[in-house]
């Protein structure tokens, strides 16, 4: 018999359902990161929004290449390749050919998604696989940094920007160094306001700092992001810059330098806390942050390269499985001992 | 051996493909990844190899009445050291550059798992006319693979094919090809495609048969 109105209601778990699904996760990321984006293109010309089209049309390109013919229309749908194009291309300088913007996408998706099964399954962030095989492939073209162009320059596309596939590259007259490259090769600053609104050469989406927390900042609040990972990044980052500079202020970038310097903060914000490729658990979460926070400082400071938020993420992305398995929470009613699932 | 003429062919096609050494058993590993930045090192190497196994390969077949079953591994080891030595000191001879590019790669032929794995599994077991002929599938198999990997490392990162200038004086080199980083990716989207154009014939080859099936 059944009753219309049951005063009873007896369903399996779980009851209450979180209304978040992937597609509306990807527009929040996609909504937060307009403004900088927006930016990058005003900043950077034509040829920067051309950079962001390329990547993206490489990701979902091989996206919809490589998914199964009865996924690929839910896969695409979901924008998380539009998610991870427009996140490399932001990550590549605004002077780089077109071509290799395509293969960085579809290097993200082939090499840093699907092949390791598709959404959700990837150890590494798939953005960044993509950045890595391009800076490894193409060291030259991917830290040749030009000069923003500004309002009125804005539709001179380089000539770099439009070199044939497999072809050398003249890059233009005017390149200039970014922030962190003055820091480290002539240890010279740049005023923090620049570095705040984005007024500095640097890949194209990573230079104003302020937008990409306003950014971040909506995405916490959404709940898309687990806001420990930025927190603990930043704070790490702040805290080891810190003690450097007690240490020798001539020598070392003090903290708020290095925060709103290079790729920190759109790394911390949109590619640290992929929640795919990061820990589950709080707990993990701050050690993942400051495992982060401090290899940043550590590459930058004292390794070879003058940016390293992409290797550090790179890094602690491989221990996170480590990090989840170490930082599982005691099942409720279990005893304290063997909370990694042992035979006791 | 007349009596054994399909056998012997099919002995022979077999490591070519279906069962080649790098793709289907994924053996030989070291010199696949180390010494594949280009085609030529590829071929040299592929060269050396196919010497040291086809001759291990009749030799162990022709002694393995004589070889006691407990030492026989370091008896196969002391045989293909034999060839290797040789190989090492004709190239040094021959062919001093490439000797000098390939460097120690040539001495480690002798723990090529892939040779080892040929006397064990099949020199020991069969006559010497069908261990040579397993031994010369297996070999072009494993040259095929090298020069398959050598090549397409050396176009993409160097512009050339066996040294010949594949785009002209403007190309644009991806250095992370030559790099170690090159050879791995590359050796795992060659053994992609191999297992996906091997998945495809079965796939076919099923649908073949069932075919038959509904006809008769």
């Amino acid at each position: 018999m059944k009753r219309p109105d049951p005063k009873l209601l007896v369903q399996p778990a779980p009851l209450l359902k979180q209304p978040l699904t992937t597609s509306m996760a990807m527009r929040d990321v996609l909504i937060a990161l307009a403004p900088a984006t927006l930016a990058g293109v005003w900043m950077f010309g034509l040829g920067a929004l051309l950079i962001l089209l390329a990547s993206i049309a490489g990701a979902v390109a091989t996206e919809w290449v490589l998914l199964p013919d009865d996924e690929r229309r839910a896969q695409l749908a979901n924008g998380s390749a539009i998610v991870t194009g427009l996140l490399l291309g932001l990550t590549l300088p605004p002077a780089l050919p077109l071509w290799m913007a395509f293969l960085g996408g579809v290097v993200s998706i082939g090499l840093g998604k699907i092949i390791w099964g598709g959404l959700g399954y990837n150890l590494f962030n798939p953005a960044l696989v993509g950045r890595a095989f391009l800076l490894a492939a193409f060291p030259v073209a991917m830290t040749t940094w030009s000069a923003q162009t500004g309002p009125t320059g804005f539709f001179e596309v380089a000539a770099s920007n439009l070199a044939a596939p497999f072809m050398h590259i003249d890059f233009d007259g005017v390149s200039s160094a970014t922030p962190l490259n003055l820091m480290k090769f002539q240890h010279q600053s740049t005023a923090l306001w620049d570095l705040m609104i984005g007024r500095t050469s640097g890949c194209i989406g990573e230079t104003s700092g302020l937008l990409l927390i306003l950014g971040g900042l909506f995405l916490a609040f959404r709940r898309d992001l687990d806001w420990r990972i930025p927190a603990s990044i930043l704070i790490a980052v702040a805290a080891f810059t810190s003690l450097l500079v007690l240490i020798d202020a001539e020598r070392y970038p003090g903290p708020l330098f290095s925060v709103f310097s290079g790729s920190l903060l759109i790394g911390a914000f949109y590619m640290a806390s992929d929640p795919v490729t990061s820990p589950l658990t709080p707990k993990g979460a701050w050690i993942f942050g400051t495992g982060v926070g401090l290899l940043v400082v550590l590459i930058r400071v004292f390794g070879g390269f003058p940016e390293g938020v992409m290797y550090a993420i790179l890094l602690m992305n491989a221990a996170t499985p480590l990090i989840d398995r170490y930082t599982q929470p005691r099942v409720f009613g279990k005893g304290l001992k063997s909370p990694r699932g042992g035979h006791e | 051996m007349p009596t054994s003429k399909p056998d012997a062919y099919q002995e022979f096609i077999k490591g070519l493909w279906r069962d080649n050494p790098v793709f289907a058993q994924v053996l030989g590993m070291c010199p696949m990844l180390a010494v594949t930045n280009s085609a030529v090192n590829a071929l040299a190497m592929g060269g050396a190899t196919f010497f040291v196994l086809v001759a291990s390969s009749f030799l162990v077949s022709s002694l393995k009445r004589w070889i006691p079953k407990q030492v026989r591994i370091s008896t196969y080891v002391i045989i293909i050291a034999t060839f290797v030595t040789v190989i090492d000191y004709s190239l040094q001879a021959l062919l001093p550059a490439i000797h000098k590019e390939l460097g120690a790669f040539i001495p480690l032929i002798v723990v090529n798992c892939m040779i080892l794995g040929r006397q064990e599994s099949f020199a020991s077991r069969h006559s010497i006319g069908l261990a040579v002929i397993d031994a010369l599938g297996m070999a072009v198999g494993f040259l095929f693979a090298l020069l398959a990997l050598g090549s397409v490392r050396e176009i993409l990162g160097n512009g050339t094919w066996l040294g010949l200038d594949l785009f002209g004086p403007n190309f644009e080199p991806w250095v992370i090809m030559v790099l170690p980083p090159g050879g791995f990716l590359t050796l795992g989207l060659l053994l992609l495609l191999f297992s996906w154009l091997a998945e495809r014939r079965q796939k076919l080859a099923e649908r073949l048969a069932e075919m038959e099936v509904e006809g008769t």
